[in-house]
């Protein structure tokens, strides 16, 4: 699919703040690393939505199949014990 | 992700032998329940080319509606006016942008879309087949045929496709500028000189009929809505956001003291609604079907920009595989 493409396929992340993880806000077309890069922050970040960017191909991401779905995160469902609320503590013990 | 749907056209669910019944059900339970459909999950056949064909719609739009705009960019009033108008044109670029790379994710190449506006088979919206004859012109297109279009996307941030949705949480964003500077010309003119009011009315006598033709035909004329609105695309009949931008607009062009072109407009106080005079839907098909007064005119200059802009694309092209060939 990627070869009948004119240009290739970039998924844009932006980290909108310090200490904040980058974030996926869209793609574009561009042929290399350089001007997607340049073409993202033309279109991604007129308004002050960034202090860094990162463009990946999006054929290098693997996401997990949505017909996994329940097979993949229902389990954690049952899983209570992995949450704190699980455990009794008195309150006259305090905050924990 | 975002724009799977493109890389995995060829090999991806399409492949699957579905269930219709059972798929079909479980889509409306999801729809219904407000989740959102995302670029990968089964849809409906009919739901994808729905989406499709509104999404590059919507795109060309924006790509479309760059023209009666530039139009003035060199010629605006003063720096404001013009870095701002700029700004706005540029914004259009970049929704047409967000729109093209949302339908890319239900399996559509920009290329071929571009290819469909070209050729004059893609549809866009009928407004921007009217001509910008005076600076005012860009005072009402902002107020009024953003505005239109604010009325029309709100409701399409809540969208049940997921990349449609979020990609309207962002134009939406952008909007409200647009029609705040078109809002401010239209004031400044009819503040100043009974020349700029009479440049400020005229283009309201222009504009205000194909604003409410934006939202497209009666309900009871309309082909596409009763599925849409099943599948939540749509949230509101061409009607109901028709009324609701005329309820919004009216006080706005009173308080700038200008006329609307409707001797029938009249407010309803026992339903609290401004009533409007029949809509001129001969000239509405008429534009639809290609004979506004620049039809021809927008597409010509959509395909000389195609044109001019292929040795670009060549060159960016040629680039990146020398650049890949020599492993970066």
């Amino acid at each position: 699919m990627m070869a009948e493409q004119n240009m290739p396929l970039w998924e844009v992340f932006i980290r909108s703040r310090n200490g904040l993880a980058h974030k996926h806000v869209g793609s574009l077309h561009a042929v290399d690393a350089a001007m997607a890069l340049s073409a993202a922050r033309d279109v991604y970040t007129r308004r002050g939505e960034g202090l860094s960017l990162w463009v990946v191909p999006s054929s290098a991401i693997t996401a997990s199949d949505p017909a996994d779905k329940a097979m993949l995160f229902e389990p954690t469902a049952s899983k209570i014990y992995r949450h704190p609320t699980f455990y009794k503590v008195p309150d006259d013990v305090g905050n924990m | 992700m975002y724009t799977q749907g493109l890389l995995d056209a060829k090999d991806g669910p399409a492949e699957r032998p579905p269930e219709p019944e059972a798929q079909l059900q479980r889509f409306h339970e999801r729809v219904d329940a407000e989740e959102k459909v995302e670029p990968n999950d089964w849809m409906p056949e009919a739901y994808r080319r729905t989406l499709i064909r509104q999404i590059s719609q919507h795109a060309h739009s924006e790509i479309v509606g760059m023209l009666p705009e530039g139009n003035w960019i060199t010629r605006a009033p003063s720096l404001r006016r013009k870095a701002a108008l700029l700004a706005k044109v540029q914004d259009e670029g970049g929704h047409g942008l967000y729109l093209y790379a949302a339908a890319e994710t239900l399996g559509i190449s920009r290329e071929e879309m571009v290819e469909q506006l070209l050729a004059g088979k893609a549809k866009y919206s009928s407004i921007f087949n009217y001509p910008t004859l005076s600076w005012a012109d860009i005072g009402a297109i902002g107020w009024l045929v953003d505005g239109a279009a604010i009325m029309n996307q709100i409701p399409l941030c809540r969208c049940s496709y997921g990349p449609y949705a979020r990609a309207m949480i962002r134009i939406c964003k952008e909007e409200s500028f647009h029609q705040r500077q078109g809002y401010e010309i239209m004031l400044t003119l009819a503040g100043g000189t009974p020349e700029q009011k009479a440049m400020a009315q005229d283009a309201l006598d222009r504009w205000w009929w194909p604003s409410l033709m934006m939202f497209g035909p009666s309900d009871k004329d309309s082909q596409h809505s009763d599925k849409s609105i099943r599948w939540k695309i749509k949230r509101f009949s061409n009607d109901e956001l028709r009324q609701k931008f005329v309820d919004a607009t009216v006080p706005q062009g009173h308080h700038l003291g200008l006329v609307f072109p409707d001797p029938a407009l009249r407010f309803d106080g026992a339903s609290g609604h401004w009533r409007f005079g029949a809509i001129d839907w001969n000239e509405f098909r008429n534009v639809v079907a290609g004979n506004g007064p620049c039809n021809r005119q927008r597409l010509q200059q959509r395909r000389d920009a195609q044109a001019d802009g292929a040795w670009v694309r060549a060159a960016a092209i040629a680039y990146g595989e020398k650049r890949a060939r020599r492993g970066q």
